[in-house]
């Protein structure tokens, strides 16, 4: 039997699903017989592939940039996660959405600053008006609340998504843990 | 002895299939809380009025069109109740959907996290993802009052405040402003918390607040947990004939 193409991206958060993801420690190579990780931050592929079974996303939908990759990553994974709260609800990405970019870069970028006040521009994305949720944005399969998910989730989730089946997740994770 | 006393009844009525007998002064919710049946709920609070605002705990009567809210529906003889269809689930999960979009729940950094009432009621009606849009409104947390926070971006305007300070500590510092998505709780006519002339600092309004909404200063993440005990204490002695 081949082996499942699992891919992550990493989106607007603070890496923290990714670390929790990290914390299978050794059913990572468990898991490993049974998948290979196509594309992530955590391997060294410049190119999101063609074909992915399973894409695990941290993070929302800040800027230019997370848009186009997830708009590209959907087209190209059959079963799309949401993994943790940024990705699922905004979370604290999100909480610039009360605020306005405008303000923020004011706030972040002139007020609190001495030396050369300037907005980033040129190769720096541009934020958004709003940060959203992944499946505000594209359609997803499997939504995995925490902030971060625990290892065992993200474990249970994987291992039912290589079975074959969805993961019942609506008693097992909450938004924030 | 008052004539009132004796002017309830025993009714029989059914609730999920199961035959119950009650009282006619009971209302769905305490018959369905005495059979162990948990329906889900936010405004209801025991020990206070039930105003039935939320909308939560509507459960379906046969022979009535309308959704009746269970905390604020009296029993009568032969009904027939139902607290957990497909129909009412998709109610309640909505219910649960417009609170988080209204104003800016943020979970993982707020001091309810762990012990919100909002939270649980998440998981209870398996809302998963908000699918409506975040209204993300700005709004002043006001940290005026020496010993307590009021952050309106984790209020569900249950207004249990409300009526924990008017019906149990008699003070009536909260009210309500404002109409539909922009009402807000407010102390004293809109003066600043710590301001207020009628707030006695007793804390029942945070004690009783569902969710991250009233805080005491000094608690961090994850740290704030209600102690609500008092409250069905202060009812039955209250309840003790005279
Ligand atoms: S009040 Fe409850 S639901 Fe809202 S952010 Fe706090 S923990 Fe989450
Ligand atoms: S602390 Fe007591 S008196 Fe003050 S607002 Fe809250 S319930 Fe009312
Ligand atoms: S402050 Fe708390 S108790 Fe008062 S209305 Fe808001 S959520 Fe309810
Ligand atoms: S609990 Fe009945 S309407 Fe809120």
């Amino acid at each position: 039997m081949s082996k499942a193409k699992v891919a992550t991206i990493w989106l607007d958060g603070c890496s923290g699903c990714h670390m929790s993801f990290l914390d299978l420690d050794e059913r990572l190579i468990e898991l490993s017989e049974k998948m290979d990780l196509v594309y992530s931050p955590l391997v060294d592929f410049k190119e999101f592939p063609e074909d992915v079974d399973v894409t695990l996303v941290e993070g929302s939908v800040s800027n230019e940039g997370d848009l186009h990759k997830i708009l590209q990553v959907r087209e190209r994974s059959r079963i799309l996660v949401s993994l943790g709260d940024c990705a699922v609800t905004g979370n604290v990405p999100g909480m610039r959405n009360a605020i306005g970019v405008e303000p923020l870069f004011t706030r972040a970028y002139n007020q609190n600053v001495t030396l050369h006040p300037q907005k980033p521009h040129g190769a720096v994305p541009a934020l958004l008006d709003t940060v959203k949720p992944v499946h505000q944005v594209v359609p997803v399969d499997v939504i995995v609340a925490g902030c971060p998910p625990s290892a065992s989730t993200i474990y249970y989730v994987v291992s039912e998504l290589l079975a074959g089946r969805l993961p019942e997740l609506e008693t097992h994770t909450r938004f924030g843990a | 002895m008052p004539e009132t006393l004796t002017s309830s009844e025993v009714v029989t009525l059914t609730i999920n299939g199961q035959e119950v007998s009650a009282r006619t002064d009971e209302t769905i919710m305490e018959v369905a809380e005495e059979q162990g049946i948990r329906i889900p709920a936010l405004c209801h609070i025991s020990g206070l009025s039930d105003i039935g605002a939320c909308r939560l705990c509507v459960v379906e009567i046969q022979g009535s069109p309308k959704l009746q809210p269970a905390c604020v529906t009296r029993v009568s003889e032969g009904m027939t109740v139902s607290t957990h269809t497909d129909r009412l689930r998709a109610h309640r999960r909505t219910i649960v959907e417009m609170l988080f979009a209204e104003r800016n729940h943020v979970c993982s950094v707020c001091v309810s996290n762990g012990h919100c009432d909002l939270q649980n009621l998440a998981v209870e009606c398996g809302m998963q993802e908000v699918t409506l849009p975040y209204l993300a409104p700005k709004l002043q947390v006001d940290a005026s009052h020496k010993r307590f926070v009021m952050d309106p971006n984790r209020c569900v305007m249950c207004t249990r405040c409300v009526r924990v300070c008017d019906e149990i500590e008699g003070a009536h510092t909260w009210d309500i402003m404002g109409r539909g998505v922009d009402s807000r709780v407010i102390t004293d006519l809109g003066k600043p918390w710590g301001e207020s002339d009628t707030c006695t600092s007793c804390g029942k309004c945070v004690q009783v607040c569902p969710t991250g909404a009233l805080f005491e200063k000094g608690v961090s993440v994850a740290e704030m947990t209600k102690r609500r005990q008092f409250l069905p204490y202060l009812k039955t002695m209250r309840e003790v004939p005279k």
